[in-house]
């Protein structure tokens, strides 16, 4: 009994884990969420076009030039270029996925290009086309500088320079001259840094810019704002630069890729595109979270009302089963959509059912005249293979949607799928732990209640 | 027993209901959706006034961009529905709407889906569709392959599966008056929900035909007929509890939720109510319908 017991802690405390999890990782919960650590904020929700908002592109490649065998490598480095170049601008949770030719899909490879937030079409479509800015700039000259002459408080006359000038000018060194970029950890503090070699001319170049400005510093743009700004302490003829800012390894790794990224490997043109405007988005998600509340406490209501003690565990099994479904969807991460957030809220009400087939079964037991445990115990092991059959139906069509996917469809297959699987495990391992560990209220009238249901004795 | 006493009764209820469906199909006809046939769709919402309809139906018309559709929705927004755009198309469009700019308007929604994109989705749909069937029938037939006595495993199949096609006919027809009052298009979100309602009527039958299975098995009832008869009793309860946290959901998604899954929450309660009404006065009165007939060539 007592092993029980402390299993049925053990599950109640990984259950407050998880919802604590839930809970500090998620903006709109978290009044503090700007503090928190980052590893929280690695893990918000992946909301889908149609609930963030955002530009939805389909790109069909023209592989006619490239060798049959290679069509696959060159699709993924042509997502692998495209991505680096969405990613570029900001965008957050970008996705771009390649679509090859198949009996399902149809005919050509195909490129979807997913952008979150973006709901000028005409500026994603340049943003595609586009490849980063690295520029170098050098310290204006003190001479070029504009400088006032103004009169302090104590009425004497100062030079002072102009406000709002650029700090920096440009040079002709850019990334065009980049040979190639490579990220690198220093020797002594492990920090990230990226490494850049220059080709012929970029060499050159940089080495009259380190020559003429020892002593100074020398600025790294990327696209218009700077990355880096070192000291040159002497020429470096060698054509390589170190940039380090101030980067986490998965930063200075993305600039390196960006960096490295050159042109398409194969042409591109634009098939279909989607846009969806944020206002429509945010309202979708209100409205889905809404009813998916509404949704889990006029079931919780029903469950106690009808079920007495066994509701009350099914409730905490059903939260429980929503932290782990909810803990799953930013793990994973599961891009929810609005049919997402509808096979979610759907699945809430399948996860109850295996606990309503258990208590039915339970009650009838009671009924037969067997104890509360022996009866909860049969309660289980009857319903189960009802329970297994009904929800192997679901997950088979799971699957098959899922297979058929369009971006809609996959999401309300995979929400539908995942929550039928987890509430069988809901259903039967933590709804059994709680209600045999609440055996031990013993036989008397009262226990038979509380563990009986609906308007019978 | 009042259910199996009076099957014909209510076979001859659900086959008047899959009839009206039916002539629905006929006579009103679904709404497809630019998923389907391909085509535009953009919404427009006005910061400050909307246009009337006539001088943006004029200023649309000079672009000539076939038949285009102007449907006004809420208090400052336009539904725009055309054949696919080109993104020339798609600007010259929304500065139509704007009336050149007099009206400021926020593009909230765009959507244009070439023809062939339209096909290779009504394919999918169509592969997905028969998929999901077959698997289901056959899944039956496995889960119910041990019970062959005194009526054989298919029959139970075969009753689930007419079943779910009572189910989802109706829904569909349900579907057909949604969309001839309301305007509900036949979209993705519609074969979803089929699918749906296909799998959870199969979910719901499964759960009172396990139990004829159990008592079968454990010779409860003098004959088939009463094994049947005291397995719906048994099982009336938890079935219609079943359905109901399903509805009570269902319900909440359609009051609550998002603009874009009401009717698609609308058509799923209807299955859901159908699909427990058919499992409960439809597969099994057909189960002892099957039997009786066998009893007869006997």
């Amino acid at each position: 009994m007592w092993k029980k017991r402390i299993l049925a802690l053990i599950v109640l405390i990984l259950g407050v884990g998880i919802s604590f999890f839930v809970f500090k990782s998620e903006p709109k919960l978290n009044p503090n969420y700007e503090n928190e650590v980052s590893f929280f904020k690695n893990f918000p929700f992946r909301l889908g076009l149609d609930l963030s908002g955002g530009s939805h592109l389909v790109y069909q490649a023209d592989v006619s030039q490239v060798k049959e065998g290679d069509i696959t490598t060159s699709m993924d480095s042509l997502r692998d270029v495209i991505e680096r170049r969405v990613n570029l601008f900001g965008v957050s949770e970008p996705q771009v996925a390649v679509q090859s030719s198949s009996f399902l899909s149809g005919e050509g490879e195909k490129l979807i290009v997913d952008l979150p937030g973006v709901t000028d079409v005409e500026k994603a479509v340049e943003m595609i086309g586009q490849t980063p800015l690295l520029q170098f700039k050098i310290e204006a000259s003190a001479d070029s500088l504009e400088k006032e002459l103004k009169v302090n408080e104590k009425g004497e006359a100062e030079i002072v320079l102009s406000p709002n000038q650029e700090q920096f000018v440009d040079t002709e060194l850019t990334g065009r001259y980049l040979k190639k970029a490579t990220l690198e950890f220093d020797q002594t503090t492990r920090e990230p840094k990226v490494s850049l070699q220059f080709d012929e001319t970029g060499t050159k170049l940089f080495a009259k810019i380190t020559k003429e400005n020892v002593g100074k510093m020398v600025a790294i743009y990327l696209d218009g704002s700077p990355i880096s700004t070192p000291v040159v302490r002497e020429e470096i003829p060698s054509g390589q630069a170190v940039i380090s800012g101030n980067f986490t390894a998965t930063e200075a790794k993305q600039l390196v890729g960006r960096l490295n990224s050159g042109a398409l490997p194969v042409p591109i043109s634009l098939l279909s595109k989607q846009t969806i405007g944020a206002t429509l988005g945010g309202d979708a998600v209100t409205a889905g979270a809404k009813a998916a509340i509404m949704g889990f406490l006029l079931i919780a209501l029903f469950l106690i009302l009808w079920y007495r003690l066994p509701g009350v565990v099914a409730v905490i099994s059903l939260s429980l089963y929503t932290a782990i479904i909810l803990a799953l969807f930013k793990l994973m991460p599961v891009t929810l959509t609005a049919a997402g957030i509808a096979g979610f809220i759907i699945s809430l009400g399948i996860a109850v059912d295996a606990n309503i087939l258990i208590f039915e079964r339970l009650k009838e037991e009671l009924r037969s005249g067997r104890s509360v445990f022996d009866s909860t115990e049969a309660g289980f092991s009857r319903a189960w293979s009802s329970i297994r059959d009904s929800n192997i139906s679901t997950i088979i069509s799971a699957i098959i949607l899922y297979w058929f996917g369009t971006t809609l469809i996959k999401g309300f297959a995979l929400t539908l799928g995942m929550g039928v699987i987890v509430s069988m495990f809901s259903a039967i391992m933590i709804s059994k732990i709680f209600l045999l560990t609440l055996t031990f209220i013993g036989e008397s009238k009262f226990a038979r209640f509380l563990f009986s249901s609906g308007i019978s004795k | 027993m009042f259910i199996i006493k009076h099957k014909k009764i209510f076979l001859s209820i659900s086959a008047i209901l899959v009839f009206v469906s039916v002539v629905l199909f006929f006579v009103f006809g679904f709404k497809i959706g630019i998923d389907f046939k391909g085509g535009a769709l953009t919404e427009v919402t006005y910061q400050i006034e909307r246009p009337s309809q006539i001088e943006t139906d004029s200023a649309v018309r000079e672009l000539g961009l076939g038949t285009v559709l102007i449907q006004p929705t809420g208090e400052l927004s336009y539904i725009v529905k055309t054949t696919d755009l080109t993104e020339e198309q798609h600007v010259a469009l929304l500065q139509a709407l704007s009336q050149n700019g007099l009206y400021p308007l926020e593009e909230k929604n765009f959507n244009s889906i070439g023809p062939s994109v339209g096909k290779e989705l009504t394919r999918k749909a169509i592969i997905a569709v028969t998929l999901v069937s077959l698997a289901i029938i056959c899944f039956i037939a496995f889960a119910f392959r041990k019970v062959s006595k005194p009526v054989a495993s298919w029959k139970y199949g075969v009753s689930a599966v007419i079943a779910l096609v009572h189910d989802v006919v109706i829904s569909s027809g349900i579907f057909v008056l949604l969309g001839y009052f309301y305007g509900a298009e036949l979209d993705t979100l519609f074969v979803v929900a089929a699918l749906t309602i296909l799998t959870l009527s199969v979910s719901d039958t499964i759960v009172i035909f396990d139990r004829i299975r159990e008592n079968s098995r454990g010779k409860v009832g003098n004959d088939f007929k009463e094994t049947v008869g005291k397995s719906l009793d048994q099982s009336f309860m938890r079935s219609i509890f079943t359905s109901l946290t399903v509805i009570i959901v269902l319900l909440s998604l359609y009051f609550f939720g998002p603009e874009s899954t009401k009717y698609f929450a609308l058509m799923l309660t209807a299955g859901m109510f159908f699909g427990t009404y058919s499992s409960i006065f439809l597969a099994s009165p057909l189960i002892v319908l099957a039997e009786e007939l066998q009893n007869k060539k006997k």
